[in-house]
């Protein structure tokens, strides 16, 4: 992010955003309370975690599990709530 | 200058009457404005339209002609629909396409001072072969003011006729020489 | 001194004509009387080659607008047009290329809103559109809106503005009204428009974001460097102008004059009533009383500076008004009211509505509005409060 402390003379004409990527260095990873457990014994390496986060943050490993970017990850659940097999359990942060 | 009016039918030609008349003035020199009395266009309903013509200054007003110099009706029947004739300055100048003989008209419309008369319908039918008498009328327009030249409309009609130029010019050229003003 | 070609052309036809010789890349606009001969025109050029453009048919305004934002943020020069309801549908996208500022030129044939229906001509599209940031200028006649078109190109592309500009036309006054005018020749025209270039644009090579999302904390930002830009856009319009002037040997200012150097009372006019106005101010004249006309050519920015020195030595100023701000009379005399509060205690201003949905204002009208604003004063000397007069209504 950042901007808080930019003045009007400091904005680029139609206040264009000059940076790329601004969007992928921005930690939405920050705004998680839960994050996504996996036990990969049970996993069918079905893919629809992958499918269905909507932020995009799950990969597929070279054995072909999935994790999550813990990065991005926001901490629906949403791939624990439509796991066929209950692989991925929401665990509570715990503070630092 | 000179403000003239055109009743017709939607769809009978009396704006296009009024453009090719504001390019021929303006094509000689003179300033000149043409200005459709404004409005959804329906075919048959009566349609005014404007054209003012100005030798040496350019043309200010922009409102339409309350009192014109000359009407011009393309249809008979429209002098029973509203009251145009009444409209027309006292020394004014009525163009009429009518079968009627040009002194049954005048003493129908004796209220005009001075009158133009043709059968702009039987031309138009028989040169253009349809019943539209814009560019016949104009030829009955000429006659009756010298408002600009036949020659003039030439330009004007070819670049807006193209191929059938010729025959628009043709007819208001016959219209010219049958049209009988008194 | 003017170069050119006498010419009869209708005014949407001489707008049309300065757009092909400004050469737009990318033309976007659903037909609407009576803007409608001006984008059939444009249509026509695009289909028989005569102008190399791209002609995008939308399914509406609102759509026509947004192609041409999105085309003149790829770096195209872009035209649209539109009227009345239309203009209403275009509303929401039309803050969009003022604030990414992106130079769209656009075209209005100013018309009545709704209800009843009315196709015909007055300026309550024009003043719904009063705060969308764009430059805003009126024409008078059709040689105006030709002027107007090719200064509205040079001026929104120039790099010190980058805003969109939009020229008005009376719908059907000017729109559908042949007329003599001066065609320049189309090489002068060609060299008055810079090739357009826009620092940031759509380019795989240089990436950037436009259009963000704004939060608080820089909303107010954005707004602050688009205000003071849109204010100093002024100079370069009159900058503009006077090189225009040089060129072609027409001259604009944003508030034009005429036969104001002596007059004590001014009609107010913008758009196509001006030339109907300067005869009524003729024959005041030759009654004795001494009136001159003002007419606003540059609506936005409001040109403050150059309105209050025209109106130093008038004790009158009669504003007509052809749209209502509803509640509030009429919009163009509430704003030169605001434009001299504390400038001007000894001057009375008295505020007409009239020419609403096509309806003529002869030269006797505007003789009709002088005449009764000094019956006004009469009343606002013996200390009455004086309402905004709708003219010519049948009781």
């Amino acid at each position: 992010m950042g901007g808080e402390k930019l003045g009007w003379k400091d904005l680029e004409i139609g206040a264009v955003v000059t940076e790329p990527g601004s969007a992928s260095a921005y930690k939405t990873g920050d705004w998680r309370s839960e994050r996504p457990v996996r036990e990969n014994e049970k996993c069918i390496k079905c893919g629809i975690c992958y499918i269905y986060c909507p932020e995009a943050c799950i990969h597929e490993d070279e054995e072909g599990y999935f994790e999550s970017d813990l990065y991005y990850c926001k901490g629906c659940g949403i791939c624990a709530h439509e796991c066929p097999r209950d692989v991925i359990k929401m665990v509570e942060e715990v503070e630092e | 200058m000179i403000g003239i009016c055109i009743y017709g039918r939607g769809g009978q030609g009396g704006v296009t009457l009024a453009e090719l008349v504001a390019h021929a003035a303006i094509a000689e020199g003179k300033h000149a404005q043409s200005m459709p009395s404004f409005g959804p266009e329906r075919r048959g309903a009566p349609v005014l339209a404007f054209l003012r013509v100005n030798e040496r200054e350019r043309i200010k007003i922009r409102a339409e002609i309350a009192e014109p110099d000359v009407l011009v009706v393309l249809d008979p029947g429209l002098l029973h629909v509203g009251d145009v004739v009444s409209r027309l300055k006292k020394d004014g100048t009525a163009v009429v396409n009518t079968k009627r003989a040009h002194d049954e008209m005048k003493s129908k419309l004796d209220v005009v001072s001075k009158l133009a008369t043709v059968d702009a319908m039987r031309i138009a039918n028989k040169v253009l072969g349809l019943p539209i008498v814009n560019t016949t009328m104009i030829g009955a327009l000429i006659k009756a003011t010298g408002i600009v030249k036949l020659e003039s409309l030439e330009e004007p009609m070819e670049e807006r006729f193209g191929k059938v130029a010729m025959k628009n010019i043709e007819t208001m050229r016959k219209a010219y020489d049958e049209t009988v003003v008194s | 001194m003017t170069k050119g070609k006498i010419v009869g052309l209708e005014g949407s036809f001489a707008v049309a004509e300065a757009v092909r010789m400004a050469n737009a890349d990318v033309i976007s606009a659903y037909p609407i009387t009576p803007q409608t001969h001006i984008v059939e025109r444009l249509a026509e050029m695009v289909a028989d080659g005569e102008l190399d453009a791209e002609f995008i048919c939308v399914e509406s305004e609102h759509s026509a607008m947004s192609a041409c934002v999105g085309a003149s943020a790829a770096g195209a020069r872009v035209f649209t047009c539109s009227a009345g309801q239309g203009l209403e549908l275009m509303h929401e996208v039309l803050y969009i290329p003022s604030s990414m500022r992106l130079p769209v030129v656009a075209v209005v044939a100013n018309r009545a809103l709704s209800a009843p229906l009315s196709v015909w001509c007055d300026h309550s599209d024009a003043m719904a559109i009063r705060d969308i940031g764009w430059i805003q200028m009126f024409a008078e006649n059709n040689q105006q809106a030709f002027d107007l078109t090719v200064c509205a190109y040079r001026v929104a592309e120039d790099k010190e503005v980058l805003f969109p500009a939009m020229v008005h036309l009376d719908g059907f006054y000017l729109s559908h009204v042949i007329e003599d005018m001066v065609m320049p020749d189309e090489e002068e025209v060609v060299g008055f428009i810079p090739e357009y270039e826009h620092p940031f644009v759509l380019d795989p090579d240089r990436p950037v974001s436009m259009g963000c999302y704004g939060p608080p904390f820089i909303y107010s930002e954005t707004k602050k460097a688009q205000e003071v830009a849109f204010e100093n856009t002024k100079s370069k319009i009159l900058e503009t102008w006077k090189e225009f002037g040089d060129v072609f040997g027409r001259h604009y200012s944003p508030v034009e004059k005429y036969r104001m150097e002596d007059a004590r009372i001014a009609l107010l006019t913008m758009g196509s009533s001006g030339e109907t106005a300067m005869l009524a101010v003729e024959e005041l004249r030759e009654e004795g009383k001494d009136v001159g006309l003002i007419s606003l050519r540059l609506w936005r920015p409001f040109p403050f500076k150059e309105f209050r020195d025209a109106v130093k030595d008038v004790e009158l100023l009669v504003v007509l008004d052809r749209a209502i701000s509803s509640g509030m009379g009429g919009p163009v005399c509430s704003e030169v009211k605001s434009a001299l509060y504390d400038k001007r205690k000894d001057l009375n201003i008295v505020g007409f509505i009239g020419g609403l949905g096509g309806r003529d204002i002869p030269v006797k009208g505007f003789k009709y509005m002088v005449n009764r604003a000094l019956e006004k004063v009469k009343a606002i000397e013996r200390g009455e409060e004086i309402e905004t007069e709708m003219i010519g209504i049948r009781e």
